[in-house]
């Protein structure tokens, strides 16, 4: 069984190092087109224009957005985790005092000694409802926090489970992904309303101008005007489409993997069941997780939004949700756990 | 062009085996280290007990015979892991005596609500049962990680390059009566001096 868990963490992981450079080359590439195409279109419509009026030649737009992309992808590496932290208010803890606290402390780090890794920091989000999530890069820089919900409502074994789960995550660098995700995604609906509002501003202003050489390119018969449209076309959708683009990939990304980040779990604890009993509790309390916005809800266990989408599963679901249906994941674990102790001679109650 | 082809095998195999060798030392560090872990736990477990047992032994004065117990078994437990690389199977069995010892000492703690009332044994327990996740989980982690490398120079082809990595099997951590059971030849230069 180890052999196979291996096995598949490589994979796993080398899949995550590779999905996110591709990542971060499709998130470079799509700002660099939406630079260079603009400059392209600018200058197409230029072109004609006479001699005396602006002609644009060297494509500004195009490296500025390139140079831009390229310092906002190596920003939300840089500082994703902490974003997505202070995203949900979550505070560290260092030294505690509290028993609860103490005791997730505790549980944490026999996990990470469990899963082999270093103990990442540990923060609560102060949030009824339980959940938990796992941000970073590596295991090395990584971080887990649960809600005050969580910590309350579950068993020792129960936060075990979880803990487990997050620390599966961080194991199969999962977290570096998702987080570079949740960063760029960030970014994205950021310069998208930035950028669109300077952007009508500026096709307002362009578009009295551009009438008048319209007009004027017309009496000339220009040849690019179709291949203009199209190019502008198709240039303005990739803009309205961009926040969409962005929010359905961190959907697809994260469903497949919290399948097995909960075997991990299994692996780590030997005690699949408590898993079960604590995603059951935490099904149970189905008040979304206030504390934990949209752009982070890839990253947690259980959908903090409470979607009921998430629920099902099919072509739909598969397509708009961003965590597998909860019966599913509760069914396997059940499955491994009577599968444990029918192996060790007990019987199932 | 026969030349050609054989340069190609060469080059194969060469990258073959080193990246088999090098998978193979691999696994033998994190093997080592797993070990190490479990090192730690422990000298963590004995530096433990002293402050449990201070703690109840007022409360329990007629349960003597209980905390004798885990004090000998913990002193035991010490000096065996001093005595250094005897290997892994007198450790290991004189700290599941202690283990079991520590198990009792706790049935007993929990028939006795006012010692629990007192929140130093609340917290005290806390650190107890930690302690013991923390152990078993570093003995559940370095047996997996020995057995993928047990498995791994065995397994053909690996076992042609075991020799070369000086590749030898590593003992598990035996739990309870399951000592009874067959275990691989001892290899004392893959123990770390304790």
């Amino acid at each position: 069984m180890s052999d196979d868990t291996s096995l598949n963490l490589f994979q796993q992981q080398e899949a995550n190092r590779r999905r996110t450079v591709l990542l971060v080359i499709g998130f470079v590439a799509f700002f660099a087109w939406l630079g260079f195409g603009g400059d392209y279109i600018y200058y197409l419509s230029t072109r004609d224009a006479p001699v005396t009026a602006y002609h644009h030649g060297f494509p500004w737009f195009g490296i500025a957005l390139s140079v831009v992309a390229l310092l906002t992808a190596w920003y939300a590496y840089a500082t994703g985790p902490e974003k997505v932290l202070w995203s949900t208010g979550a505070r560290e803890v260092v030294d505690p005092t509290d028993p609860q606290e103490k005791q997730l402390v505790n549980v944490v780090e026999e996990m990470a000694i469990a899963a082999g890794v270093p103990r990442p920091r540990i923060w609560i989000v102060d949030d009824p409802d339980p959940n938990a999530f796992a941000t970073g890069t590596d295991p090395l820089h990584s971080h887990i926090a649960v809600t005050r919900g969580l910590v309350e409502l579950c068993s020792r074994d129960e936060l075990q489970a979880v803990v487990g789960h997050e620390l599966g995550h961080v194991k199969n660098l999962d977290v570096r992904l998702m987080t570079m995700l949740a960063a760029l995604v960030g970014a994205v609906a950021l310069m998208h309303d930035g950028v669109s509002r300077t952007l009508r501003g500026g096709i307002n202003l362009g578009g009295g101008g551009g009438g008048g050489e319209g007009s004027r390119g017309g009496g000339k018969k220009g040849g690019a005007g179709p291949l203009l449209v199209i190019l502008l076309v198709v240039w303005i959708v990739s803009w309205i489409l961009a926040p969409i683009i962005t929010q359905l990939l961190a959907l697809a990304v994260s469903r497949k993997r919290e399948y097995l980040a909960d075997a991990m779990s299994a692996q780590f604890t030997r005690n699949p069941l408590s898993l079960a009993s604590a995603l059951q509790k935490i099904e149970g309390a189905d008040a979304p997780t206030t504390a934990i916005k949209r752009g982070a809800a890839h990253l947690c266990i259980a959908d903090p939004l409470g979607r009921r989408l998430t629920a099902h599963e099919g072509l739909f679901a598969d397509a708009l949700a961003t965590h597998p249906p909860m019966a599913k994941r509760i069914a396997i674990l059940r499955g491994m756990g009577y599968a444990q102790i029918k192996k060790e001679g007990g019987s199932v109650v | 062009m026969g030349s050609i082809i054989f340069l190609v095998l060469l080059v194969v195999v060469v990258a073959w085996v080193i990246g088999a060798y090098n998978g193979l030392i691999s696994l033998k560090n994190q093997t080592l280290n797993a070990f190490k872990q479990i090192d730690v736990q422990l000298k963590r477990r004995h530096d433990l007990i002293p402050n449990l047992v201070n703690a109840v032994k007022g409360a329990m004065d007629f349960e003597r015979s209980t905390l004798e117990a885990v004090i000998q078994a913990r002193n035991q437990a010490v000096k065996v892991n001093a005595t250094g690389p005897e290997g892994i199977k007198q450790i290991s069995k004189a700290e599941n005596v202690l283990s079991s010892a520590l198990q009792r000492l706790m049935v007993v703690v929990e028939q006795y609500p006012q010692l629990k009332a007192t929140g130093n044994i609340g917290q005290l327990q806390e650190e107890l049962t930690s302690t013991e996740n923390k152990v078993s989980f570093a003995r559940q982690l370095y047996n997996d990680t020995a057995t993928q490398y047990n498995t791994k120079q065995q397994q053909f082809p690996t076992n042609l390059v075991a020799g070369l990595a000086k590749a030898q099997p590593a003992d598990l951590w035996e739990i309870e009566d399951q000592a009874e059971k067959a275990v691989p030849q001892v290899d004392l230069s893959m123990k770390p001096k304790v």
